[in-house]
C-alpha cells in the first residue's frame, strides 16, 4: 500500500458532543506493472493508458472490445459545528472491459487489476456477451474520432492537500466565529482524474481533469437562521472561498426570524445556484427518443417532436460546451463531444440523440447534455445585486432543495426553498420570510422571465445567470430553517 | 498473446518495475475472491494487531468483496449487461479517543499491517488536536461467528442468459396489453462477502445477497399527447433469486400493465380533504423520510447540516420520552434482525449483535438510532447503555458511521383488514406504491405521490383517479393516523440507495408496515398544482 503524501492533517477544534473526527487513506493496488505517474497529474500517463488498454484488448477474443479506465484521486475535508470532522484521501483505478460478439455485448468492471484479475474480467465479459440474447439496436464500436484538445486539469486543484483544505475550513470557522453565535458546516471536495477509452477499431481517448466543490452552511446557534453558498470549478485558484464565506454568513444573518408569508404565486429572484437546479431538470428531459416515442414534454401532438418550436424565453440559449468547461472531449463509448446547441434564442434546436437513434432518424448523435451553459442574448442586469435593486417586490430565493419529478409530461417538479427566502421591497432586502414548498416546471419558469443576470460559473461543469421570474408557484409553508 | 502469456509477461513487467522503483512489489496474483475465509481472517487480525501495536486502544477491520450484477432490457432487446466487483481491506483505529482510518486493495499481510499502522497514526494525529474523546459503549465478545442473509438461490448461480430471458418474457407479457407501448425491466443483484473483526474478540464472516427487480410500463394515447408510466412495481429485498420467482411473475406483470392502461383513462383527482389510506407498498417511504431520517442521532446533533439538513427532533434532552410524534396507534421499532430485510445483519461494523428496540411507543418518541460512540450522548435520557448496532460502511474503502436500520410501523394487535378500513371511510383516497417524494431539510413539510390511486366513497372502493398527491407536516400527519391494519396487512419494502454523508455513502434499508389511514389529509392534484 503506497500512501500519498500529506495524507492526513487536521486542525480541529474539539466537538462538545458526539465527536466524529476521522481521517482516512485508501489506495488500490497496481500490479500489472508499476503505474507510471504523469509528472503533472500524478495519475496514469497517456502512454501507459494506451499500453494497458492494448494489452487487455490483445487477450480478448471478442469481435470487438472496448476498455475504459478511470483513475481517480479524491480528497476531502468535512466540518460541522465549527470543527473538522473528517478529512481523507483515496485513490482507485477501475477498468471496464466491454466485449461484443455480433449483436451481443457485455461489460465487466473491476478494481482487481493484477494480471489475473484483468484476464478474468475479459473472460467474464466474453462469456456474458456470448450468452446474451441478440440486441437488435446494438451499434458497433466507433472508429477513431477526431477529439477536441481540452484543458481540464489544474495543478491548483490537484495540489490542494490536507493542509490546504484544513486552512480553508479554518478560515470559514474563523469568519463565522468573528461574527459570533454562528456555526459553520462545510465540505471541500477535490478530485483529480484520468479517463481513457480505447477499442479494437483503433479509437483512443485520454483526458486528465480536476474538479473541486466547496460548500458552506452557516447556522445561527439559536436555530433561527441558516445561510449557504457553494462554489465549484476545475481550477481551485478561480474559486473565491472568501466570497462563499461572506455570502453564507450574510444569508444566515438575514434569514433570522422569518415572518410568515402565505403560499401563492410570487415574483422570485433566483440565485444562479437556484437557476442551475432548474436548468439541470430541463437538460435531463432533452431526449430525442422519448420525444419521438410520444412520452416527453417535447413530443409533438400527432407524433414526432417539438424541434423548431419556441420553448423558453427568446433571450436564452442552452448549450453543452465541453471545451469551455474543461470536460472530457469524448463520451464513455469514445464518441467525440462537440459544442451542441440545445436551445437557441428560446427555440428547441436539438435533443440528445444516441448513436442508435441517430441511425434510425437520420440525425447526428449528440452525446450527453452535460457541461451546460445557459447564455443570455443581449444586455443583462449583470448580477444578482443589480436584479434585486431593480425589483419592486419579490422574493429572493437562495437555493432549491429535495427536487423530485411530479409530472414528466410538463417537466413539473416539486421541491423546497432552503437557507434564506428574503422579501424584496423597493429594490432592497426588507425582511426574511418562511421557506416554502414549490411545484413548478423549468419550462414555465423560463418563460416568465423579466430580468436576467450575466451567466456565472456555479460549478465545474455549469454556467448560468441569476434570473427574476413572475408567478413562481409556492404551494405550502415549510417550518424548516 | 494468450491469457497465460499475458499474466506471465505482466508479472515480469511488474517485478522489473518494482525492483527499479523499490516500491509496489508483485504479490498476491492468486484470485482474492476464492481465497480461503481463513486468509481473510488472518488479514483483518493482522490489521488489528498492527493498529494495536502502533498504540490504538481499539481497532476494527474488514475484508469485503462487493459484487454487483446489473441487467436491463426494453421491449424485445437487452439494453445493458454489466458486472462490477471490488475487494479490499479497511481498518479503523481508536487512539487516545480519536479515530483514524486506512484502507488498501492489496490483500497481503504486509499491506494489512501497513494499513493498521497507518490508521493508528492518523488517529494519533487527530488525538493531538482533539480536546474531547470518543467513548465507546461496551459490547460483548462473540468469538468466531458466521451469518448469512435469508437467500435460498444465489443470483450468481443463475446464468445471465437465463436472467435476461426471464426479463424479456415478462416484457412480452406486458406488451400483450394493447394499451402498453413501452416496457423496460431490470435486475440488480448484490452480493457482499465480508470478514470483519474487532480488537474486542469478535470475528464475523457474513454473506449478504440483495435482489432488486425493476419494471416500468408506459401506456400512451394514440395522439401522443398523453402518457402514464407504471413503475416501482416491486421493491428490493435482502433475498436471492427466489424473490424474483415468487414476486416478479407474468401474472403480476399483467396486473401492472392493466393498471398502466387504466391510469391513462382515469379522471384527474379533485383536490381537497380526504381520509388517506396508504398501502404498505407506499407507506414505507413516508416512514423512511419522516421518521427514519429525523431519528438519526448525528443528524439531530447537526453533522449533516451542510448536506441533507438537520432534524426537528432535537435537542435530544427535550424530545426523548416527551415528544408526541403520532397518535397512540403508532409504534415504531428499529431492528437489524428481520429475515429478508435490507439492513439486516448478524453483527455491525463495531461487533455489535443485531437487535430490535423501541423508537416510538404509543405515539411518544423514546429513542434514536445509535452507534457505540453515540450511546453516551443520550443514555442519561434513554437509560440505554448499549449500542443499537447502526454502524455501517458501503465499501472496504469507506468509514463506518451511523446508518439507518430497518424501521417498522407495528400492526394493530387485532386483525383489522384493508376492507375494514375502506368500509369505515366515507370520502377517501387509497394509494399504492411509491412515486415522487420530497421533504424539507428538517423533516417537517413533505409531499408524496403514489403509482396508483383509487377513490373511496361511502365505504366502497371506487374508480381509479390520477395526479393524486398529498402534502403534510410530519407531526400533524402521524397524529392524524386514526386506523391501522392488523398483522395480515403487514408488508416489507425498501431501497438499495439511501444516501447520507459527505462524501456520500449509500445504505440499503427496509421498512415494514401495515395499511394505515390518516384523517382529513390535504390531497393535491399534481397536474393542477402548477
Amino acid at each position: 500500500m503506497a500512501i500519498l503524501g500529506h495524507c492526513f492533517e487536521i486542525l480541529a477544534m474539539p466537538p462538545m458532543v458526539g465527536e466524529i473526527l476521522i481521517g482516512y487513506c485508501s489506495q488500490s493496488r497496481f500490479q500489472v506493472h508499476k503505474i507510471l505517474r504523469d509528472r503533472t497529474t500524478g495519475l496514469l500517463t497517456s502512454t501507459q493508458a494506451q499500453d494497458l488498454t492494448q494489452r487487455i484488448i490483445g487477450i480478448s477474443s471478442a469481435d470487438q472490445t472496448r476498455v475504459n479506465i478511470t483513475h481517480e484521486r479524491r480528497s476531502n475535508t468535512r466540518f460541522a459545528l465549527n470543527r473538522i470532522t473528517t478529512s481523507g484521501e483515496s485513490e482507485d483505478l477501475q477498468i471496464t472491459v466491454t466485449c461484443t460478439f455480433g449483436r451481443r455485448r457485455a461489460a465487466i468492471t473491476t478494481n482487481r487489476i493484477d494480471a489475473e484479475g484483468l484476464a478474468k474480467a475479459v473472460e467474464k465479459a466474453e462469456e456474458m456477451a456470448r450468452l446474451s440474447p441478440d440486441d437488435p439496436e446494438l451499434v458497433p464500436e466507433l472508429l477513431p474520432q477526431e477529439l477536441l484538445e481540452i484543458e481540464g486539469f489544474f495543478e491548483s486543484t490537484a495540489h490542494l492537500d490536507a493542509r490546504g483544505r484544513a486552512d480553508v475550513a479554518a478560515s470559514a470557522i474563523e469568519a463565522v466565529s468573528a461574527v459570533g453565535d454562528l456555526s459553520a458546516f462545510g465540505f471541500l471536495d477535490v478530485r483529480a482524474q484520468v479517463t481513457a477509452v480505447a477499442n479494437t477499431e483503433g479509437l483512443f481517448g485520454y483526458h486528465p481533469s480536476t474538479w473541486v466543490s466547496y460548500a458552506l452552511t452557516v447556522r445561527t446557534d439559536d436555530g433561527r437562521g441558516s445561510g449557504w453558498d457553494r462554489a465549484g470549478h476545475r481550477d481551485w485558484s478561480a474559486v473565491r472561498a472568501q466570497s462563499v464565506h461572506e455570502n453564507a454568513i450574510r444569508r444566515a444573518l438575514n434569514s433570522q426570524g422569518p415572518r410568515k408569508l402565505e403560499p401563492g404565486q410570487y415574483t422570485v429572484v433566483l440565485t444562479p445556484h437556484a437557476v442551475s437546479s432548474l436548468v439541470g431538470l430541463l437538460a435531463g428531459a432533452l431526449n430525442a427518443r422519448s420525444a419521438d416515442e410520444g412520452r416527453s414534454a417535447f413530443s409533438a401532438a400527432g407524433g414526432g417532436n417539438r424541434r423548431g418550436e419556441t420553448i423558453i424565453d427568446h433571450r436564452l440559449s442552452l448549450t453543452s460546451d465541453p471545451a469551455a468547461l474543461g470536460s472530457a472531449p469524448f463520451e464513455s463509448d469514445g464518441l467525440a463531444r462537440r459544442r451542441t446547441m440545445w436551445i437557441e434564442s428560446g427555440v428547441l434546436q436539438n435533443l440528445q440523440t444516441s448513436r442508435y437513434w441517430a441511425l434510425r432518424s437520420g440525425l447526428r448523435p449528440t452525446g450527453s447534455s452535460s457541461s451546460l451553459v445557459l447564455d443570455v442574448d443581449g444586455l443583462t442586469d449583470r448580477n444578482l445585486d443589480r436584479i434585486v435593486a431593480s425589483t419592486e417586490r419579490g422574493l429572493l430565493v437562495t437555493r432549491l432543495h429535495y427536487i423530485r419529478s411530479i409530472d414528466p409530461r410538463t417537466i413539473t417538479y416539486t421541491g423546497l426553498t432552503r437557507d434564506g427566502v428574503l422579501m424584496i421591497e423597493d429594490g432592497k432586502v426588507a425582511y426574511p420570510v418562511n421557506n416554502f414548498r414549490w411545484n413548478d416546471s423549468p419550462l414555465f419558469v423560463l418563460n416568465r422571465i423579466d430580468a436576467l443576470g450575466s451567466p456565472e460559473r456555479v460549478s465545474a461543469s455549469r454556467v448560468v445567470p441569476a434570473i427574476r421570474a413572475r408567478n413562481f408557484n409556492f404551494t405550502s409553508i415549510s417550518e424548516a430553517v | 498473446m494468450n491469457r497465460r502469456e499475458f499474466i506471465e509477461r505482466s508479472a515480469v513487467a511488474a517485478v522489473g518495475s518494482a525492483l527499479a522503483s523499490r516500491s509496489l512489489p508483485l504479490i498476491n496474483v492468486r484470485n482474492p475472491v476464492t481465497a480461503a475465509e481463513g486468509d481473510h481472517k488472518e488479514l483483518v487480525s493482522q490489521a488489528i494487531a498492527s493498529a494495536l501495536s502502533a498504540g490504538a486502544q481499539y481497532a476494527d477491520s474488514r475484508v469485503a468483496l462487493y459484487m454487483n450484477r446489473r441487467l436491463s432490457t426494453r421491449e424485445n432487446r437487452t439494453s445493458g449487461i454489466s458486472e462490477t466487483d471490488s475487494i479490499g481491506l479497511g481498518v479503523r483505529a481508536l487512539v487516545d479517543g480519536s479515530w483514524g482510518f486506512a484502507s488498501t486493495a492489496e490483500l497481503s499481510k504486509e499491506a494489512a499491517a501497513r494499513a493498521g499502522a497507518q490508521a493508528a497514526s492518523v488517529g494519533r494525529a487527530n488525538a493531538a488536536v482533539a480536546r474531547s474523546q470518543v467513548r465507546l459503549a461496551p459490547v460483548e465478545s462473540y468469538g468466531d461467528v458466521t451469518w448469512r442473509s435469508a437467500f435460498t438461490i444465489d443470483p450468481w448461480d443463475i446464468s445471465t442468459a437465463d436472467q435476461l430471458d426471464y426479463l424479456l418474457n415478462l416484457n412480452a407479457t406486458a406488451l400483450k396489453n394493447p394499451a402498453v407501448s413501452f416496457v423496460s425491466s431490470s435486475f440488480h443483484f448484490v452480493k457482499v462477502v465480508q470478514t470483519s473483526a474487532t480488537s474486542e474478540g469478535t470475528v464475523a464472516v457474513q454473506t449478504l445477497v440483495r435482489t432488486n427487480p425493476g419494471m416500468a410500463i408506459t401506456a400512451k394515447s394514440r395522439d401522443s399527447v398523453d402518457f402514464q408510466n407504471r413503475q416501482w412495481v416491486l421493491y428490493p429485498a435482502g433475498r436471492g433469486y427466489e424473490y424474483v420467482l415468487e414476486r416478479f411473475t407474468p401474472e403480476a406483470v399483467e396486473e401492472w400493465a392493466s393498471e398502466a392502461a387504466a391510469m391513462l383513462a382515469a379522471p384527474s383527482i379533485e383536490p381537497g380533504k380526504y381520509d388517506l389510506i396508504l398501502l404498505p407498498s407506499h407507506l414505507w417511504l413516508t416512514i423512511h423520510e419522516s421518521i427514519g431520517h429525523p431519528t438519526e442521532l448525528d443528524r439531530a446533533i447537526g453533522y449533516e447540516a451542510n448536506y441533507a439538513g438537520t432534524s426537528f427532533l432535537a435537542p435530544p434532552a427535550d424530545v426523548i420520552g416527551k415528544l408526541r410524534y403520532g397518535s397512540p396507534l403508532m409504534n415504531i421499532v428499529g431492528e437489524r434482525t428481520s429475515e429478508g430485510a435490507l439492513a439486516s445483519i448478524g453483527w455491525d461494523e463495531e461487533g455489535v449483535r443485531a437487535s430490535e428496540w423501541p423508537m416510538i411507543s404509543e405515539g411518544v418518541f423514546v429513542d434514536y438510532q445509535t452507534t457505540r460512540e453515540q450511546v453516551h450522548w443520550i443514555s442519561e435520557y434513554t437509560g440505554v447503555h448499549r449500542s443499537h448496532g447502526c454502524a455501517h460502511c458501503d465499501s472496504w474503502s469507506t468509514i463506518p458511521f451511523q446508518r439507518m436500520p430497518n424501521m417498522n410501523l407495528l400492526p394493530a394487535s387485532t386483525d383489522v383488514t384493508l376492507e375494514d378500513i375502506i368500509g369505515a371511510t366515507d370520502r377517501g383516497i387509497l394509494i399504492k406504491d411509491r412515486s415522487s417524494y420530497s421533504i424539507d431539510q428538517q423533516r417537517y413539510n413533505f409531499q408524496f405521490t403514489g403509482q396508483v390511486a383509487w377513490e373511496i366513497r361511502n365505504g366502497r372502493l371506487g374508480g381509479m383517479v390520477r395526479d393524486a398527491g398529498y402534502q403534510a407536516n410530519t407531526l400533524e400527519f402521524w397524529n392524524s393516523m386514526d386506523m391501522i391494519g392488523g398483522p395480515s396487512t403487514y408488508e416489507v419494502a425498501g431501497s438499495f440507495y439511501d444516501g447520507k454523508g459527505e462524501p456520500g455513502q449509500v445504505n440499503p434499508v427496509s421498512h415494514g408496515c401495515p395499511v394505515a389511514r390518516f384523517a382529513r389529509a390535504n390531497i393535491i392534484n399534481t397536474r393542477q398544482s402548477r
